[in-house]
């Protein structure tokens, strides 16, 4: 295949691929998708977990993300319920992580000089996840295509250092720069003629499918029952990586186990709401089960190695006992 | 004179933010100086999306000197009153010290300390430091590898540069010298982010505007504004139309960019046809974007398919690509509102209603189609009430909530109620329905319109009593600051829909009848409904200059479940109190309410009977007793009229013979049956007052 495919203002893989290439250049990590439904990229424990805690920390992957509720059966040029984001963390945040945002996007073929970037205020805020953030949409001519944030809290914990994140709307800006008004037309391979592969060609039968499994079949009983038996699970798994009371390491040993039952819990509430089987009344109660779930594994994931935690200790490293 | 500059330069500032943050840097800075006896000429501040800038003209170059005298004991006094002085005023030794005569005391020492002024630039070397990090941002955050540590400086957003420079226009000013979690204060700043992102090195502030310009910056908030106005307001002109102007909009933008260039674009005709406020929603919260009114066709008036941006960039092909970028993106969000619009009229409202079966509204209270079914059944007996015709009523209801299954207001829940509207009229429903479906929710908050349709006020009541009660009868009450379900809301909605429409309905038998429809609720809680909306109307009339104690003294007496009565009642005790009669009666019955609550106590008894004439030792007790006789006779005949002025009067004709009563009769007679017979007539006066209000729940002097 010629290098001319895959650039980025030729190909959706080749946008993907541009900004790897970008961000492994400047000391990421680069993670492929988490191997579970997520509805954002934010949910992958490399930056849940890893925002966490004092260790620097790079990292770049696509994480497709489910949005139940969004599916418009693939009729919407615009919408999709299963679609990718580029996430970028870094821990600390760079001081000059919005130039090298905007070199990004230059790397992917946005001409600075001819189109208006800006950065409007945009405070982020997972109720699910217990995070919050501050920071901005990153709007290309009146599009968002980005979301940045500076984290400040994540799953109840406080972020000492910040981490910087990056979202950028992959289906989003691939159709900016390849001058596409619908998603389905998006050029996936760069091929020409015959050998075009359209992001209709791979995704639309999925989007119709899943638009009917979401909105019409997804069986609710079943559901309620993997949300209940989620929550447990996260709990249970939890409860099993306490090191016990006479255990020379009081770290953690099974936060990340833990922390599959709380995204799991996650996707399933969002599956229920799209059923819209969950009123806005319950809808907070939902929430909140989830967002405990989360608090309880940042909690744990802050007395493991990777969170901080000297070995022998169930200490974090600020010194604050172990809850 | 020399001035201060001083710039704080950031990653971008939220619109709503910057006016108030630049106030407070001026406000901040200059209170510093003046509460350190700095003074000056004149200050301004200025805030663009990146930075936050202070200009203070005209302060000295240092600090007056400040001499002090402090007077010491006399010469000779005690060796330990000497030492004591000499340590106080920080003296090494007499020497030191100045001794003055004074024709009376004679020889004393007096200690001299003369302080010079400081330098300005070292104490704002200390001020401004001390000022950024207290800023009070409403929302700020850490970064980078500072936030590791705890207590690392906050800003809105992180902070990159600081310029400060201090000096007169004649000379070179100097680099006020302060550093703020490692960031140096200078004299450089930066241009446009994209335009002219070189730094700049600046001095002073008669440079500073100057220099900005040339880097594309427009310092002066609103100077961008009139910019983008008179800008937009051309462009549109040219085009024929008319900008569609807003005020917050217009605010925000001006805070979204720092050099601004207004643009035009246009949409296709045929997205017209959805509702006006979609479009404007949809272009103004997701684009901030203005929209145009195109000339009047047939007296109505229509929005054009255009719409004007504000860029922060003058691009190299003149905007085009910004232009068509913008236009792709509100073509799409239109498209959505287009298809939610056509797809919303194929299924009519009514067809929608059973779905609402799949929204619960709250678990213990069930889905919205039930409460769709209480909503109908309340409105209907509320219509005669209201005035309102109980078909249309009830009709109105069972429409009301059905567009919160449409895919609009899916969309833009914030269109609920309006959405409904417009279905309901192309549905060709009767415009009164019409009008409630988007009416039922008002009024929202205390400034929201109040409906006075009788259709929409019926349907908007049954709306509000149906969630008071329903959420009374589950126990989800509201408790201290906590009111999740906003009853605080829907009783105030209430009661400002009755009294707007001067209407007549007691509410303890709506209660009731929204109770009804919670099966097994029972109406235990009733009286603590009306409590509430008791508690809320004497907030809502405190918030019109009534008086608290008046509204008590009304709500004392039993059975007041009649708002719009209520209200009356306590504007004419407040007329009668401003009398010279209402205050004297008041100021009996006080009085006698004293007396009484003392005695009875004493005595372990309540003197509730009637007075015996046959006892009446004074003509002041018979003429009293007489007068209460008409006075609450006539006042209960009055009240039951509701004639609240009259019932006043007829009280005010109790007060000369209260006055005469006290003046010359003893209550605490020695013979016990007369004793008995007088408290009985006070009493008998407290009764009479309580026709019309409680008044020992009325405070002060009457005023």
């Amino acid at each position: 295949m010629p290098d001319a495919d895959l650039q980025p203002t030729r190909s959706f893989q080749g946008l993907i691929l541009t900004l790897q290439r970008f961000w492994a250049a400047r000391g990421c990590v680069i993670l492929q998708p988490y191997d579970m439904e997520v509805g954002a990229g934010t949910f992958h424990p490399a930056t849940t977990l890893r925002a966490l805690g004092p260790k620097p920390w790079k990292a770049a992957y696509v994480q497709p993300s489910r949005r139940p509720k969004d599916g418009r059966y693939g009729e919407n040029p615009n919408r999709l319920q299963h679609y990718y984001q580029f996430q970028v963390i870094l821990k600390p945040n760079p001081p000059d992580l919005q130039e090298l945002y905007l070199a990004s996007l230059r790397a992917i073929g946005v001409d600075l000089a001819l189109h208006d970037i800006r950065f409007v205020e945009d405070d982020w805020e997972s109720p699910t996840l217990g995070a919050w953030g501050l920071g901005w949409e990153c709007w290309c001519d009146g599009m968002e295509v980005s979301q940045f944030t500076y984290f400040q809290q994540v799953a109840g914990v406080e972020c000492a250092p910040v981490a910087g994140e990056l979202t950028y709307g992959l289906e989003r800006l691939a159709m900016y720069v390849q001058g596409v008004e619908n998603v389905y037309d998006l050029n996936f391979n760069g091929g020409e003629g015959a050998d075009a592969v359209t992001y209709g060609d791979v995704f639309l039968q999925a989007e119709q499918e899943y638009s009917r499994h979401n909105f019409e079949a997804a069986d609710t009983a079943m559901l309620f029952r993997q949300f209940r038996d989620a929550e447990a699970a996260c709990r249970a798994y939890l409860a099993a990586g306490e090191p016990g009371p006479d255990a020379a390491d009081a770290r953690h040993r099974m936060a990340q186990p833990a922390y599959d039952q709380c995204i799991k819990a996650s996707h399933v509430f969002n599956l229920l709401d799209a059923r819209g089987v969950i009123s806005v009344t319950e809808r907070q109660s939902y929430i909140l089960r989830v967002r405990d779930l989360a608090k309880a594994c940042g909690a744990a994931w802050m007395r493991t190695e990777a969170g901080g935690a000297a070995p022998g200790s169930g200490q974090d490293p600020a010194g604050a006992p172990a809850p | 004179m020399p001035d201060l500059l001083l710039e704080l330069f950031s990653e971008e500032i939220p619109a709503r933010m910057q006016r108030r943050a630049a106030e407070d840097l001026r406000k901040l800075v200059t209170d510093a100086l003046v509460e350190r006896g700095f003074l000056y000429d004149g200050a301004r501040a200025f805030a663009t999306p990146r930075r936050l800038a202070l200009h203070v003209a005209g302060l000295p170059p240092r600090g007056r000197d400040v001499r002090e005298e402090r007077k010491g004991p006399r010469v000779g006094a005690p060796e330990g009153a000497l030492q004591g002085f000499l340590k106080s005023a920080g003296l090494a030794s007499l020497d030191e010290a100045r001794i003055v005569s004074d024709p009376k005391k004679g020889e004393f020492y007096v200690a001299v300390a003369e302080r010079p002024g400081r330098d300005t630039i070292d104490v704002l070397a200390e001020i401004l430091p001390a000022v950024i990090r207290s800023f009070p941002w409403p929302k700020s955050m850490r970064w980078g590898a500072a936030s590791r540590e705890p207590g690392s400086l906050r800003w809105v957003r992180p902070l990159h540069a600081i310029l400060a420079s201090f000096g007169p226009e004649t000379e070179t000013p100097e680099v006020v010298p302060f550093e703020v979690d490692g960031i140096r204060a200078g004299l450089t700043t930066y241009g446009h982010r994209f335009m002219a992102p070189q730094a700049i090195e600046v001095r002073r502030f008669a440079d500073y505007l100057p220099a900005l310009e040339r880097a594309r910056v427009v310092l002066d908030a609103d100077r961008r504004r009139d910019i983008i106005l008179h800008d937009a307001r051309d462009l549109a002109f040219a085009r024929g139309l008319e900008l569609v102007e807003d005020e917050g909009l217009l605010e925000e933008v001006a805070g979204l960019v720092e050099w601004p260039v207004t643009l035009m674009g246009g949409f296709e005709e045929r997205f017209l046809d959805i509702p006006p406020e979609v479009i404007r929603a949809t272009i103004r919260a997701n684009q901030k974007c203005f929209v145009l009114r195109a000339p009047d066709r047939d007296g109505r008036e229509r929005l054009a398919n255009a719409f004007i941006l504000v860029s922060n960039l003058v691009a190299s092909d003149g905007g085009a690509a910004i232009v068509a970028g913008n236009e792709r993106v509100v073509r799409a969000r239109l498209s959505d509102a287009a298809f939610f619009w056509e797809t919303d009229k194929r299924t009519r409202l009514e067809d929608r209603v059973e779905r609402l079966g799949a929204i619960v509204f709250h678990e213990k209270l069930g889905t919205q189609f039930a409460r769709v079914a209480r909503l109908a059944a309340l409105a209907r007996g509320l219509a005669p009430l209201v005035g309102a015709d109980p078909d249309l009523a009830e009709r109105a209801a069972r429409l009301a909530k059905a567009d919160l299954v449409t895919e609009m207001v899916g969309e833009f829940p914030e269109l609920q109620g309006l959405m409904g509207r417009y279905y309901a009229e192309q549905q060709g429903e009767d415009p009164a329905v019409s009008a409630a479906v988007e009416e039922h929710y008002k009024p929202l908050g205390p400034g929201d319109r109040v409906p006075t349709g009788p259709v929409s006020v019926a349907v908007a009541l049954a709306d509000k009593l149906d969630t008071l009660v329903g959420f009374w009868a589950i126990g989800e009450t509201p408790t201290g600051s906590k009111d999740p379900y906003a009853l605080r809301r829907a009783a105030l909605g209430v009661i400002r829909l009755i009294l707007s429409s001067a209407l007549r309905l007691p509410l303890l038998p709506q209660i009731a009848a929204a109770a009804g429809a919670h099966p097994a609720s029972g109406t235990a809680f009733s009286g603590d409904v009306l409590g509430f909306f008791a508690d809320r109307l004497k907030v809502f009339l405190r918030d019109q200059g009534a008086r608290h104690d008046l509204i008590d003294a009304v709500f004392a007496l039993p059975g007041q479940d009649d708002l719009l009565m209520v209200v009356r009642r306590v504007e004419a005790l407040g007329r009668f109190l401003d009398t010279e009669d209402g205050r004297n009666l008041l100021a009996g019955s006080r009085r006698a309410a004293n007396i009484l609550r003392i005695e009875e106590k004493k005595d372990g008894r309540a003197y509730a009977a009637a007075p015996d004439a046959g006892l009446f030792a004074l003509p002041e007790e018979e003429a009293l007793a007489g007068a209460l006789a008409s006075a609450r006779d006539e006042a209960a005949r009055a009240v039951a009229r509701e004639d609240f002025e009259g019932a006043m009067r007829a009280l005010s004709a109790l007060r000369a013979p209260v006055d005469a009563f006290f003046d010359r009769v003893t209550v605490n007679a020695d013979d016990p049956a007369l004793r008995a017979n007088r408290l009985a007539l006070l009493n008998a006066l407290r009764a009479a007052t309580r026709e019309v209000a409680d008044f020992s729940r009325i405070g002060g002097e009457g005023r």
